[in-house]
């Protein structure tokens, strides 16, 4: 019983976790600018790594594999985020501003 | 059809060599050149370990109760390619970078004329 | 299932590799290599090979791209549109040659055949008779210390030439002390506080990486070159100059060199204790004893020796690209 409840959660996850994933594959192309597309591959670093890794930790067979998904998630969580940032930041240092709406 | 369903895996892999065959001999840009020599390199490592896997086998670490393992053979060749790989990689680059101090540039046509000028 | 996350995964590479060629902006191109590397790296891990993956991924997502990145640097961004004529010659030269290649592979036994020639003679030997001879649970590392220790011999001689060949190339400069590029990132405080917060992280996985390589994937090249790669974000975020007072070229050339000599000592002391070169069966009481001591310094040296190698071609880029900007300045 159990493991039909964990079998259909993880689904959950992967599914959306999918979604997210190609959502922000779908906003890196769609996007007018530098600094939304950034925003759109965020999604993708956060949320989508969160939701797919989770969705694997609730189908792990042993607390060693889900020690090293758990120890998995924290480093994508560290890493991806400030490889955002320092790309933003050199591209507002090398002179690139974002396009702001007109007025409403 | 079982021909394409055995083989495609090659096939794909002597498209991919071509394809840094091609950016090798064809572009000018010494850069280019060196990842184009890249890609080959990667592509010839993925045919020898496509060529060591056995089906349902497993990867070659001894665990209690596996019987069939995939061929460690290729795969202790293809570390030892990686790695002279990316030393050729790292050579070639630093003379890239002495090249261009030398004459200013780093297209091939640029260099042949400066060569013959001098 | 298998075979369709292979088609993905081929598929993938096919489109990196077709972009390249049609680029001509080489930053773009440096991140579709590093692209092709890393999903080259999971295709390994589908077919089996986890070693070759971990190097894989280390060696051509990691310090490949960080050296074209230099290059980069010093060089320019953008390949020259040259007024061509259509590249018939070399268009020609290609297709001859795939179309020979493609009719090579028509006698290929199909792929995963269990049947394949190359799974009859040697392999299976090795991975019946490693567990008795040597006792160690991965069968790669084995044969590559042990078994084909000498080719691993040659290769990190290999890797030792290279740092050489990149040091007398791109030379270190004097005056250490004036070629300092800044404080390059430090006034950034998020990449400062994760660069601090990683650099251990990686510095122990290196270590269990070199040590845990005969029971899991890893190795000697592997848990080199992330050690080095630690150093190097150390490097990128604190400066060229903070790195080089925390290990200095002085002692980096003296780790290229111990390592190699390490790996050649263990062969000669097989030599002195009754054996062949490179015969580990003498080093200890009993022949798996002394092959798992054996194979313990080997692949010690050869962590040395990549670690500092890679470490030190890093650092003649940087040096170049801190002389260089000192010079525009």
């Amino acid at each position: 019983m159990i493991s039909v409840i964990l079998d259909i959660l993880s689904w959950i996850c992967l599914m959306g976790g999918s979604f997210l994933g190609i959502s922000g594959a779908v906003g890196l192309f769609r996007f007018p600018d530098f600094f939304t597309r950034i925003h759109a591959s965020g999604v993708t670093d956060t949320m989508c790594t969160v939701l797919i890794i989770g969705g694997l930790m609730l189908q792990a067979e042993s607390w060693q594999m889900l020690a090293k998904l758990l120890m998995i998630l924290l480093l994508l969580t560290y890493t991806s985020p400030t490889s955002a940032h320092s790309l933003a930041k050199s591209a507002i240092r090398g002179g690139l501003r974002p396009t702001l709406g007109s007025g409403d | 059809m079982s021909t394409i369903l055995g083989l495609y895996n090659y096939w794909i892999v002597v498209l991919l060599m071509m394809t840094g065959f091609y950016i090798v001999i064809a572009h000018g840009n010494l850069i280019k050149k060196v990842i184009g020599l890249n890609i080959f390199q990667t592509s010839v490592i993925i045919m020898y370990i496509s060529m060591g896997k056995v089906r349902d086998g497993a990867p070659p670490i001894l665990t209690e109760g596996v019987t069939l393992f995939s061929n460690p053979l290729p795969h202790v060749l293809m570390l030892t390619a990686i790695v002279v790989g990316v030393a050729t990689t790292a050579l070639a680059l630093s003379l890239v970078v002495r090249i261009n101090e030398a004459y200013g540039s780093i297209e091939e046509e640029d260099i042949h004329t400066q060569e013959k000028s001098s | 299932m298998v075979n369709l996350i292979d088609i993905v995964l081929m598929g993938l590479l096919l489109i990196t590799a077709f972009a390249v060629v049609r680029m001509r902006d080489l930053f773009a191109i440096v991140m579709l290599f590093s692209i092709y590397s890393l999903v080259s790296a999971s295709f390994f891990v589908n077919l089996d090979a986890v070693d070759v993956a971990l190097t894989e991924a280390a060696v051509g997502a990691g310090i490949s791209t960080v050296l074209m990145l230099g290059t980069l640097a010093m060089t320019r961004r953008y390949e020259e549109r040259r007024p061509r004529h259509a590249p018939l010659l070399p268009l020609f030269i290609v297709a001859v040659t795939g179309a020979a290649l493609i009719y090579g592979t028509l006698d290929m036994p199909h792929f995963a055949d269990p049947q394949a020639p190359i799974h009859q003679h040697v392999a299976p030997r090795y991975i019946e008779q490693s567990g008795t001879e040597i006792g160690i649970p991965n069968i790669v590392a084995s044969i590559l210390a042990s078994y084909r220790g000498f080719d691993t011999l040659g290769e990190t001689a290999v890797v030792f030439t290279a740092g050489l060949g990149v040091l007398t190339l791109l030379g270190r400069f004097g005056r250490r002390e004036e070629l300092s590029d800044g404080r390059s990132m430090y006034h950034d405080m998020i990449l400062r506080v994760i660069g601090k917060a990683l650099v251990p992280l990686m510095l122990l996985f290196a270590l269990y990486v070199q040590f845990h390589g005969e029971l899991g994937p890893g190795g000697g090249f592997q848990a080199g070159v992330v050690a080095a790669a630690a150093f190097i974000l150390y490097s990128i975020v604190f400066g060229w100059d903070r790195a080089q007072k925390i290990i200095s070229p002085f002692v980096l050339n003296i780790m290229m060199a111990s390592g190699v000599t390490l790996y050649a000592l263990v062969g000669v002391g097989g030599m002195l204790l009754g054996g062949e070169f490179l015969n580990y069966n003498v080093l200890g009481s009993y022949p798996a004893g002394g092959q798992h001591l054996g194979i313990f310094l080997v692949e010690l040296g050869v962590g040395i020796t990549v670690a500092a190698v890679m470490l030190s071609i890093y650092f003649d880029f940087a040096a170049r690209v801190a002389v260089r900007k000192m010079e525009a300045r």
